[in-house]
């Protein structure tokens, strides 16, 4: 039995359809939860690079939400495979992919990828980083945590200097191969759009760069709105070094998100300036249903607005307060555009027919696996998870980093 | 190997025996080298160019062509796929489609194909404004080089030794890629298997001898099907005696349905 809901739907849809679609095409294939799909793991790559840059390249202002960054890359990293599960629909076949991938195939390498970033990368990182708090922790925690903590230790509870000194080395090893990593990650991911020529909304050498720097805007602005928030739970005050570390922040997510912009800028001018046969179309769905989406949200306040906000706090000698006002807002309004940008790729490619002659629609539902519901739960479990992970592995102290030298003690 | 040896010890008399023989080696994995990094690529690209296609290699190698100014829109093939294959009944879903184009004498364009055509056309508007009119069948375009079978992460959508791309249902995890791959839009997602579904040309009715059901109940012979590897099959008479297009040819997933007397308007 067909879904009568579904076939309603679809009736429904039949209706805005404008011009001459396939008669396939009334089902948009992918949803809301491929929308999320490449904005978490934007995160995760765009929080792990600005971890990195504290890590590999010195950039130690950063210092004090080096961990939090780390901890937020896992988090999402974590949740990242759901909306991608969720939306098959053969959830159970899904370790096919891992078992007998198609190597021509881009979406076959998403199994290898992500497990290499997680063990490899984003776990080993934490573990090295963390490795003498949890010593400490598994001795001083009481029972039933403690041995949660010792086993974490995998029996290596050594914290001489000398042991310290090899985590750092190691830990900054894995960082180095972990930058490349978070490029793959994410760069992949934009692959799996850019290199389907049937869609010429996707298809561009483009998109993997273009996701890219979206990821790292996207990452750097999550990691700014957490810090700024986790400080504000914990009753500190954003001066003195925290202070330092969110104008550096501010710099890193000006730079990226002026590059970014760009290479957007660049892709549309470019689709404009060739005007293949696809163009007339995509104009009618830029200035239909990807209006607001695109050109109000993911362009004017998701970019350009925060761009001048963050460029005129730098240029302009404000006070302290106002620029960690215009930190956060920029920062959520980024966080919203880039979800916008992801949006509009992913829903926007598949609005135009490929016969070119046409235009469907895609209601986002509340209820069911691909609604809105769902879609929030999604956005929401990181968070939750990074909430844990923070109380498990408190990010905020930590002996050899000085410029943390003002924060409590988390342990108690 | 002694041979070997011998020729190497009369080239160089004067050194000694261990050197020659370096050397010989040195030489020969140097030459190795340039013929892996330089030769090899270049013959593999000259073999590619010279590939002859797959049908004069195969037997059977399966082609379809449609005769354009042949179909009458009567939407019978449509309907006999769906009987024939399970298809679901509702508008969503099809494995083939009639499309009607009607060009306006100012250059305007109409394009439709209620539930596919099967329930026939309604009437052409102010036929007196029309340029001209005509049907196009569509199906899988037997991609030689098909995206599809590309993208899919687990290989459940494949080409067979006979030039068909088949879906394993058992297999297909239902990602959804295909149907985002595929140029033509003849993929979707079935609704009640949660797979991927499309045309297969009948498969159990051309292992058996018999025409897919759509050529099958076609009234004028629009929908022609066969043997490329025959020269003599209908098919390659067809192909080779008309001048044929395919559909986005710029793609270059090179398909195996061609068409006779296609307009510029057909996308
Ligand atoms: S939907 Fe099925 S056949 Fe299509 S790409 Fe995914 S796994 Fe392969
Ligand atoms: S027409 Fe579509 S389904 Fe058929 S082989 Fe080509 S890409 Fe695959």
């Amino acid at each position: 039995m067909i879904d009568s809901h579904l076939i309603n739907e679809f009736y429904e849809a039949l209706e805005r359809v404008s011009g001459y679609i396939y008669p396939n095409e009334i089902e948009l294939q992918w949803s809301v939860l491929i929308v999320l799909y490449p904005y978490i793991t934007g995160l995760v790559a765009g929080a792990f690079i600005l971890a990195s840059l504290v890590r590999v390249f010195k950039v130690d202002e950063m210092a004090p939400a080096y961990r939090l960054a780390l901890l937020t890359s896992l988090a999402f990293l974590l949740v990242a495979p759901m909306p991608l599960n969720a939306h098959l629909g053969h959830p159970e076949r899904a370790y096919e992919i891992l078992v007998t991938p198609n190597t021509n195939s881009a979406m076959a390498m998403f199994g290898f990828v992500y497990l290499w970033y997680l063990t490899i990368v984003l776990l080993l990182e934490v573990w090295f980083d963390y490795r003498k708090d949890i010593v400490i922790l598994s001795k001083t925690k009481p029972a039933p945590l403690r041995w949660f903590y010792k086993i974490l230790t995998l029996g290596v509870d050594d914290i001489s200097p000398r042991a310290l000194a090899l985590d750092d080395k190691i830990g900054r090893a894995i960082t180095v191969i972990g930058v490349p990593s978070a490029v793959l990650l994410h760069g992949y991911v934009g692959f799996i759009f850019g290199s389907i020529k049937a869609i010429p909304w996707w298809s561009t050498a483009l998109m993997p760069i273009i996701f890219l720097f979206s990821a790292m805007v996207s990452g750097i602005a999550a990691v700014m709105v957490i810090y700024m928030f986790s400080c504000w739970l914990r009753g500190e005050q954003i001066v003195g070094a925290r202070m330092k570390c969110v104008d550096t922040i501010a710099r890193y997510l000006l730079v990226s998100l002026i590059v970014s912009f760009s290479l957007e800028a660049l892709e549309m001018i470019q689709k404009a300036y060739e005007a293949e046969e696809h163009y007339d179309i995509t104009v009618v769905m830029l200035e239909g249903m990807l209006y607001l989406s695109m050109l109000v949200v993911q362009v004017f306040l998701g970019s350009i607005v925060p761009m001048i906000f963050l460029g005129f706090v730098r240029i302009a000698n404000v006070h302290e307060r106002v620029r960690k006002a215009v930190y956060a807002v920029s920062s959520l309004l980024i966080l919203l555009g880039v979800l916008a940008m992801r949006w509009n790729v992913v829903i926007g490619g598949q609005f135009v027919s490929k016969s070119f002659r046409g235009i469907t629609t895609y209601k986002l539902g509340i209820a069911g696996r691909e609604g809105l519901l769902s879609a929030a739960i999604i956005l929401i479990l990181p968070v939750l998870i990074l909430a844990v992970l923070v109380k498990l592995f408190p990010p905020w102290e930590s002996a050899d980093k000085p410029t943390e030298a003002t924060a409590g003690d988390p342990i108690s | 190997m002694n041979g070997k040896r011998g020729h190497s010890d009369t080239l160089t008399l004067s050194a000694g025996r261990d050197f020659s023989r370096r050397r010989f080696f040195g030489v020969l994995t140097r030459a190795a080298a340039v013929w892996g990094l330089l030769l090899n690529p270049l013959k593999a690209f000259a073999i590619r160019l010279h590939e002859s296609p797959p049908w004069r290699k195969k037997k059977p190698y399966w082609g379809f062509a449609v005769d354009i100014d042949k179909c009458i829109g009567c939407g019978r093939c449509a309907e006999a796929c769906k009987v024939e294959n399970d298809v679901p009944r509702e508008p969503f879903w099809f494995r083939t489609w009639v499309e009607r184009y009607v060009i306006r004498k100012d250059g305007e364009v109409e394009v439709d194909s209620p539930n596919a055509g099967i329930d026939g056309f309604p009437p052409t508007q102010s036929p007196e404004t029309v340029a001209r009119t005509f049907f196009v069948p569509k199906l899988c375009n037997l991609c030689e080089k098909s995206p599809c079978v590309q993208v899919c992460p687990v290989g459940a959508t494949f080409k067979t030794e006979d030039g068909v791309v088949l879906i394993d249902r058992d297999y297909c995890i239902g990602c959804r890629y295909c149907i985002q791959a595929c140029p033509y839009g003849t993929r979707y997602f079935h609704p009640t298997l949660h797979v991927a579904d499309k045309c297969n040309m009948c498969y159990h009715r051309i292992t058996k001898g018999l025409k897919p059901a759509c050529v099958e109940v076609c009234p004028t012979g629009a929908r022609i099907f066969g043997d490329l590897s025959d020269p003599n099959s209908e098919v390659s008479k067809f192909s080779s005696e008309n001048r044929v297009n395919v559909l986005k040819p710029h793609l270059g997933t090179q398909p195996k349905l061609v068409y006779k007397g296609m307009d510029k308007e057909v996308r």
